[in-house]
């Protein structure tokens, strides 16, 4: 560079001019410019109303996640339901992938034009932190209305219970509803443990022992594609049962006080866990595989059993029909089935809407009795009556009959990746690191307790 | 500019009417600059500002909002996962912009002094990296790193067996997205550094034949010289990309295997979205901003020294 002259200073004066007249605009405080209804108590609605057809025209806007196949038929279904009983009622619907839907919703609540309905991720890091900061309504008058307690068992309403503040996960106000089951298991192929001489496991310790004998036959004892980071997160969840008592993961999975990561029994869960990556149980390379890659090889004849959620059956049924079986974990360290899973991404109401009784009236509409049959028809999951609307035959009568024995008879547990905002990467991250040897079981630990506990306190 | 006026240039110029008190005003190049300015004020310094603005503020982008001034700033100061994130990025630039330079500089170089016939199809090809979609190429690339993929299978056409996902190695991982950046970017290194040897006179290369120069003095008495800018946009160009790469790393491995792979702009994705700490995102853009500026006035210094042909 030159000596500078008289004009490039003028210049570098101006630019610094403009600069701080750009940081004077914006220097406002962040969230500042919202409308200012009082956040601290449109949380709760004043007074309930039922009564829809009595509103006038309304456009509700409902934003959800339901994009693939069965899931999306069945919701278009009840929409068309719900406008049907409803003239007056046009629904707006705008459909994403969940990853996508949970960061618009995240900009959407910072925003002044808010949705009515949404589809909202029960974690701490979602649904969590937006109770913290009163932009969801409180559900709790619409379930006395509407007796949505009559209708959800009270483990699956514990899913979407938050205290006022956001502290308590699993108990106080009502933020969402489900409309959908989930539950992580195991897949297998019959004819592939038939050929080994291996029935279906009832225990751990069959697990374990047919593992060891498809290792033995030269076949990869179980499909897992981690490059993603959480699949793991859904062989670990079930896997910790087997070690760790139900109230602890629990406790650990949601996010409230009086558990610890760094006791013998999780250290158990996560060396078996460490071992099954360092001795190839999971192949070559479980962190270089895709999910989808995984669960496609599996169907093309790799693997004898696959750890995953029921949300894959359709898509393997079609290419395994028969062969594909489906069986919840065996039992826990309780003596109870336990297993990661709970409900499809629930329904709520951002505290700004537009029209929240309204909303309230199509959450109830989506999740009564006949919605679930709807849904079934559709070839969806439905998170009530599962057992009696299973179908008689297949991979999906055994995903049914497990999620309903694991709800009525044991305990649906939480994604670990509730427990706090920051967890999903702590656990995705973790597991991945215990399954490539990168580090011990304990350091792993360590990093888990440290982040629970820094946001349990 | 410099260039004193020509004779003739004076000669031609016609006297006019004095210009009106408003057209010899001093602000009137300014006023010229306005529009432009206006929409890049409005597209680049506000948000640039609204940022440095945020990073000053604790908040989860919802609801209200704590002042807590540099606080976000010297936390990052002890944060390892920033750290290795920035560290990442150096490594990165390595197979962004030094590889591509060298082996750009090879390619140009010999497809200048060979006149290769088909060389229109030679640039197409090395080019076509660069004009198809990040997101097709990071999809692409994910199936030849599979344990399962293209390179394993070409690995054992060459009679060595391997079974590894490259992607999911906490060693290789990165460096297997290096290469991906490596092969986008020597199309448009090598396309830029061609452009500037065909300007080269011929007469230049002559002379150094006469002196007895070979190849390979030729190449270092007068094209490296020659191309002296042309390296220096080169690198700019590839140490910005390579600094802010953030498709690539989301689409192949979100930053693992563990935290083997994280980047400077995955990080300022991952705590605004997924942790909703706007403050610490903010925080991290802002100081990758600064990084991309300062390596960059030092980089294009290099190429102004000395012969100053830019």
């Amino acid at each position: 560079m030159k000596t500078s002259h008289p004009a490039r200073v003028s210049t570098r004066a101006m630019a610094g001019t403009l600069l701080a007249g750009a940081l004077a605009l914006s220097a406002c405080a962040p969230g500042s410019g919202q409308s200012s209804q009082p956040a601290g108590t449109s949380a709760t609605p004043a007074a309930v109303e039922t009564d829809i057809a009595s509103k006038g025209k309304v456009e509700l806007v409902v934003w959800d996640q339901e994009v693939r196949g069965s899931q999306n038929d069945s919701l278009v279904a009840l929409n068309k339901e719900f406008e049907a009983k409803y003239p007056n009622v046009t629904i707006k619907r705008t459909s994403q992938a969940n990853e996508d839907l949970q960061q618009q919703i995240a900009l959407a609540l910072g925003g002044n034009e808010v949705p009515d309905v949404i589809q909202v991720n029960n974690a701490r890091g979602d649904m969590g932190q937006y109770v913290t900061a009163k932009q969801l309504v409180d559900l709790t008058p619409y379930a006395a209305a509407y007796k949505w307690e009559d209708r959800f068992p009270s483990s699956v309403l514990a899913k979407t219970r938050y205290s006022a503040d956001g502290k308590t996960f699993g108990e106080g106000n009502l933020y969402a509803l489900p409309q959908t089951g989930e539950v992580v298991g195991i897949f297998y192929s019959k004819s592939k443990l038939e050929k080994l001489g291996v029935s279906v496991p009832t225990t751990w310790e069959e697990y374990f022992a047919a593992l060891d004998k498809a290792k033995a036959a030269g076949e990869l004892p179980m499909v897992l594609g981690n490059l993603d980071k959480w699949p793991a997160l859904h062989v670990f969840g079930p896997l910790q049962a087997h070690y760790v008592p139900v109230d602890k993961i629990v406790a650990l999975g949601m996010g409230n006080a009086g558990a610890t990561w760094k006791d013998d029994a999780n250290t158990q869960a996560m060396t078996q866990f460490a071992k099954w990556g360092s001795e190839g149980y999971f192949g070559s390379s479980p962190n270089g595989t895709g999910y989808d890659a995984a669960w496609a090889s599996f169907t093309k004849g790799t693997g004898v059993f696959l750890p995953g959620g029921s949300w894959l059956g359709t898509d393997m049924e079609a290419v395994m029909g028969d062969d594909l079986g489906f069986i919840a974990p065996p039992k826990g360290v309780d003596g109870k089935l336990a297993t990661t899973g709970g409900t499809g991404i629930p329904f709520g109401i951002p505290a700004r809407a537009k029209n929240v009784d309204v909303a309230a009236a199509y959450i109830d509409f989506i999740t009564t009795e006949a919605a679930m049959k709807t849904i079934a028809t559709n070839g969806g999951m439905p998170v009530l009556d599962t057992k009696e609307l299973a179908p008689a035959t297949g991979v999906q009568h055994d995903i049914f009959t497990a999620f309903a024995t694991v709800s009525e008879e044991g305990t649906l547990l939480p994604y670990l990746d509730y427990a706090t905002p920051t967890f999903a990467d702590t656990a995705g991250q973790g597991l991945q690191e215990v399954l490539g040897g990168q580090r011990t079981p304990e350091q792993v630990l360590e990093a888990f307790e440290n982040d629970y506990a820094a946001f349990t306190g | 500019m410099t260039t004193p006026h020509s004779p003739a240039e004076v000669k031609v110029r016609r006297p006019r009417e004095r210009p009106s008190a408003v057209v010899r005003s001093r602000a009137v190049p300014y006023l010229y600059l306005l529009p432009g300015l206006a929409i890049y004020a409005m597209f680049m310094l506000y948000p640039l500002a609204r940022t440095v603005t945020y990073s000053l503020y604790e908040w989860s982008g919802f609801g209200p909002s704590v002042f807590v001034g540099l606080k976000n700033y010297v936390a990052l100061a002890s944060d390892r996962a920033f750290q290795a994130a920035i560290w990442h990025a150096i490594i990165l630039i390595f197979f962004y912009s030094v590889l591509p330079l060298v082996v750009g500089l090879v390619l140009a170089s010999t497809l200048r002094r060979g006149q290769v016939r088909g060389m229109g199809a030679f640039r197409a090809l090395i080019f076509l990296p660069q004009v198809i979609a990040l997101v097709v190429v990071a999809v692409a690339w994910r199936q030849i790193y599979a344990p399962d993929g293209g390179l394993n299978r070409l690995l054992g056409l060459l009679g060595i067996h391997s079974d590894i996902g490259w992607l999911g190695d906490a060693d290789l991982a990165l460096p297997a997205v290096g290469i991906v950046g490596f092969w986008l970017e020597t199309g448009l290194v090598m396309l830029l550094l061609l452009a500037g040897m065909t300007r080269i006179p011929n007469e230049m290369y002559e002379a150094a034949r006469l002196d007895g120069a070979g190849a390979v003095r030729e190449f270092f008495a007068v094209t490296l010289p020659s191309v002296r800018g042309e390296i220096a946009t080169a690198l700019v160009l590839t140490i910005i990309a390579a600094l802010k790469t953030f498709d690539l790393v989301y689409m192949t491995t979100r930053g693992g295997p563990g935290a083997a792979t994280t980047v400077p702009s995955f990080e300022v994705f991952n705590r605004a979205f997924n942790y909703k700490q706007l403050g610490s995102a903010s925080a991290v853009a802002v100081v990758l901003t600064i990084l991309v500026f300062v390596i960059n006035v030092f980089v294009s210094r290099i190429g102004e020294e000395r012969g100053g042909r830019r």
